[in-house]
């Protein structure tokens, strides 16, 4: 499929959601049409003057009820881009200190007019129930550990963008499986694309189970190594554990942080992706990080293309589905 | 008082291994009998039974009643209005109120409340600790004085094992049990709130694996095997507690065991939704554990069904589910899935699944209950095994409606419930 910038205004009519609420429910035709409309956005806006108006009139509200920088300045610039406003929302300084709920929250902001609101909770599960009492559109960008489809599609889309393609690539997420929305939302979307997926981590936050969806599972970072294409390096989410999975953070580092040695034993042009904020000497090193195999910046580039596409496509769902 | 006469019913009472037609005669409160001879014209009422089945009044051993304290969840009266209209004619109220019912004032609070709801028979299950702290026995003897039936910390566990040993020597002097809920809570903390297992891995909440329970359940039958106390294991879940109550009993062990509809009818699969009336604890688990619980039912391993009736306010549950509270109400939805997904599958016969909600509950209470003998007291429920109906929350007696099964179509359910020889409810336009 070709977009054209010049011609948006129709999306394409087998996109048919008004919520993006994780990648797992995604087929692959739908992963597509995201993917192609993000580089079509990122093309057409890659120096960063050119302003697509398709959502004039648009308002989208960042409900972000956990920390955030590069997700929330993201979603931001995304929808100024587009030509929609944005209004943001920090739980700290809200009436949510005042005991509110989330859903009344949401209701009062949706009540002054919103289209789409973008959320992020501590908690799985509390973008679904935003989507289930509000009659306005939801993007979920980050449940808790469970789903954040914007990062899963800027990782994918970065993949695609160095390869072409993800089918027959070995894509290893290293580290803190468990804690991860990253994680899941790229197991969804690269499985459904066709790559083979490692996880690889301590046993303690990379359970098992995940074998029976279909993917590999390592705690030897340096046995797959030299298989792998593409090494996704995970963040220890410390601040959602209650008991410390590994001894120290030493001997984490020891066993699964991305080095040069390691570098030297991976493929030629291993790609390394991070989707930070990235703790450097834990998942990975300066040198790494800032090294010729390193796409971490590309990630961020990427996801403002992602969020334009996703925007786009929520908001015309929408419409349509008033008309 | 009146007398109430109820014809041509199918009359199942296991306590006395009674299941066959006939007509059953009350009168002053109490049961006179079966196919008593006696002229139409003395009886007060006549209740055409035909087609329905005739029980003793069901009993429900595990029944959050949050009155005193949480009356915007339940009162002792909506909840004891629930009960009858979901065929129970006696309850077991438990002590996690507040204040907690850990003294004679609260427990006599507990009789007089019921008393003026007069709707049905509640029986205090009081605290094993002062105000449920876990730290020190409770006057135990004095609360048996004044009426509690059994003692139980739930809500929490009985946690430390020096106090559950105590706890468990002194009720035995007094023939009474300790009922336990069943956790390890080191393994569920994080704000755990589903069964671990593929489906929490997969939605990224925290699990509370099945070792929390088992490892429990363990330790509760030890300590009535050392001490000779009686252990009732509470809302069981688990194929691995459930294996470890049926070896328990092999063994001679003062253990019973208790099991919810949710249980055996529900699994973790459900969570997907992220809907909080799936959030209950413990939760629920996988298809193997409730394969575990049929199984349990079917060799009378598990010998109570009881609901663990939680009522939350909706304004609780309708929150981020790690910050709803855990629990479903049950009352008006038991009865009806033990016949849907028990009888009519054919786990369970009519009399195998009534004698886990009569007389079964009535002695591990040591309530003179759960049977039709005459002179017993004249509780009475009657079913209709056939009536399909669709589940609404929105109908229930009860003041909360946070129930998962909203919209089930469910065959079978009470249609009267007598409670002391006085009909307490009657299904609009049932019997016919």
């Amino acid at each position: 499929m070709t977009l054209d910038v010049n011609e948006l205004g129709a999306i394409p009519a087998a996109w048919t959601r008004r919520h993006l609420l994780g990648l797992e429910d995604l087929s692959a035709d739908e992963l597509n049409i995201i993917l192609d409309a993000a580089e079509m956005f990122r093309d057409a806006t890659h120096d960063c003057t050119r302003k697509i108006s398709v959502l004039t009139g648009r308002t989208a509200a960042n409900l972000f009820f956990e920390n955030s920088t590069r997700t929330r300045i993201s979603f931001s610039l995304a929808m100024r881009r587009l030509g929609g406003d944005v209004v943001d929302f920090a739980s700290g300084s809200s009436s949510m200190s005042k005991g509110e709920t989330v859903i009344d929250t949401a209701k009062n902001i949706e009540a002054m007019g919103v289209d789409v609101v973008v959320c992020r909770h501590r908690t799985p599960g509390t973008t679904h129930l935003l989507a289930n009492n509000l009659r306005c559109s939801v993007i979920n960008a980050g449940d808790g550990p469970h789903e954040h489809p914007t990062q899963g599609l800027l990782d994918i889309l970065t993949i695609r963008q160095r390869r072409g393609t993800l089918a027959g690539l070995t894509v290893a997420l290293v580290g803190d499986i468990q804690f991860s929305r990253t994680a899941r939302s790229n197991i969804w979307g690269l499985r459904k694309l066709g790559a083979h997926v490692i996880l690889c981590g301590p046993s303690t936050l990379v359970s098992p189970l995940w074998r029976e969806m279909g993917v590999e599972i390592s705690h030897n970072l340096d046995a797959i190594l030299p298989r792998c294409d593409v090494l996704n390096l995970l963040r220890i989410q410390f601040e959602r554990q209650s008991t410390r999975p590994f001894p120290s953070v030493r001997e984490y580092a020891l066993l699964y942080a991305m080095n040069r040695q390691r570098i030297e034993r991976a493929k030629d042009g291993v790609l390394i992706l991070a989707p930070g904020p990235i703790n450097r000497g834990v998942e990975v090193t300066p040198d790494v990080a800032d090294g010729p195999h390193s796409v971490i910046l590309e990630q961020v580039t990427n996801g403002l293309a992602v969020r334009m596409a996703v925007l786009w496509l929520i908001c015309g769902a929408s419409a349509r589905e008033l008309d | 008082m009146a007398s109430i006469l109820i014809r041509g019913g199918r009359i199942v009472d296991p306590s006395q291994e009674i299941d066959r037609t006939g007509d059953l005669l009350l009168r002053d409160g109490k049961v006179v009998g079966i196919d008593v001879d006696v002229m139409p014209a003395d009886v007060d009422e006549t209740i055409d039974a035909t087609g329905l089945i005739v029980t003793p009044g069901l009993i429900d051993m595990h029944v959050h009643l949050r009155e005193p304290g949480r009356e915007e969840d339940e009162t002792i009266a909506t909840g004891t209005a629930s009960a009858v209209a979901g065929g129970f004619a006696s309850i077991a109220c438990i002590p996690n109120t507040n204040p907690p019912i850990d003294t004679q004032a609260t427990v006599e609070f507990i009789q007089h409340q019921a008393v003026r709801a007069d709707n049905c028979n509640v029986f205090v299950v009081a605290c094993v600790s002062k105000n449920r702290e876990g730290k020190e026995l409770a006057e135990i003897g004095q609360l048996v004085a004044a009426g509690a039936v059994a003692f139980s910390d739930d809500g929490a566990p009985v946690y430390d094992a020096e106090l559950m040993r105590r706890a468990l020597e002194y009720c035995s002097m007094f023939d009474k049990p300790i009922l336990n809920h069943e956790e390890v809570l080191e393994l569920t903390r994080g704000g755990a709130v589903m069964h671990e297992g593929l489906v929490s891995t997969i939605l990224g909440l925290p699990g509370m694996p099945s070792a929390a329970e088992d490892v429990m359940v363990g330790r509760d039958i030890a300590l009535a095997e050392a001490t000779g106390g009686r252990v009732h294991v509470m809302h069981i879940s688990t194929a691995g507690a459930v294996e470890l109550v049926r070896r328990a009993k092999r063994r001679g062990v003062p253990v019973t065991t208790e099991v919810c509809p949710h249980h055996f009818t529900l699994t973790d699969e459900c969570l997907r939704t992220f809907d909080s009336n799936y959030k209950m604890s413990p939760p629920l688990r996988s298809r193997d554990d409730v394969e575990a619980c049929l199984d349990g039912l079917i060799d009378d391993t598990i010998e109570v069904i009881c609901t663990d009736h939680a009522p939350h306010a909706l304004e609780k549950k309708m929150q981020e589910l790690d910050v709803a509270p855990f629990g479903i109400v049950g009352l008006e939805t038991c009865l009806p899935l033990v016949i849907t997904h028990l009888v009519i599958p054919g786990h369970l016969t009519w009399p195998q699944a009534i004698r886990k909600m009569t007389i079964n509950p009535a002695r591990i209470l040591g309530v003179d209950k759960g049977t039709l003998r005459p002179g017993a007291d004249a509780d009475v429920t009657i079913i209709d095994p056939e009536l399909n109906w669709t589940v609404d929350p929105q109908q229930f007696k009860s003041k909360s409606k946070n129930s998962p099964y909203g919209g089930h179509e469910l065959t079978g359910r009470a249609v009267v419930t007598i409670v002391g020889g006085r009909v307490k409810y009657q299904l609009h336009g049932c019997p016919t």
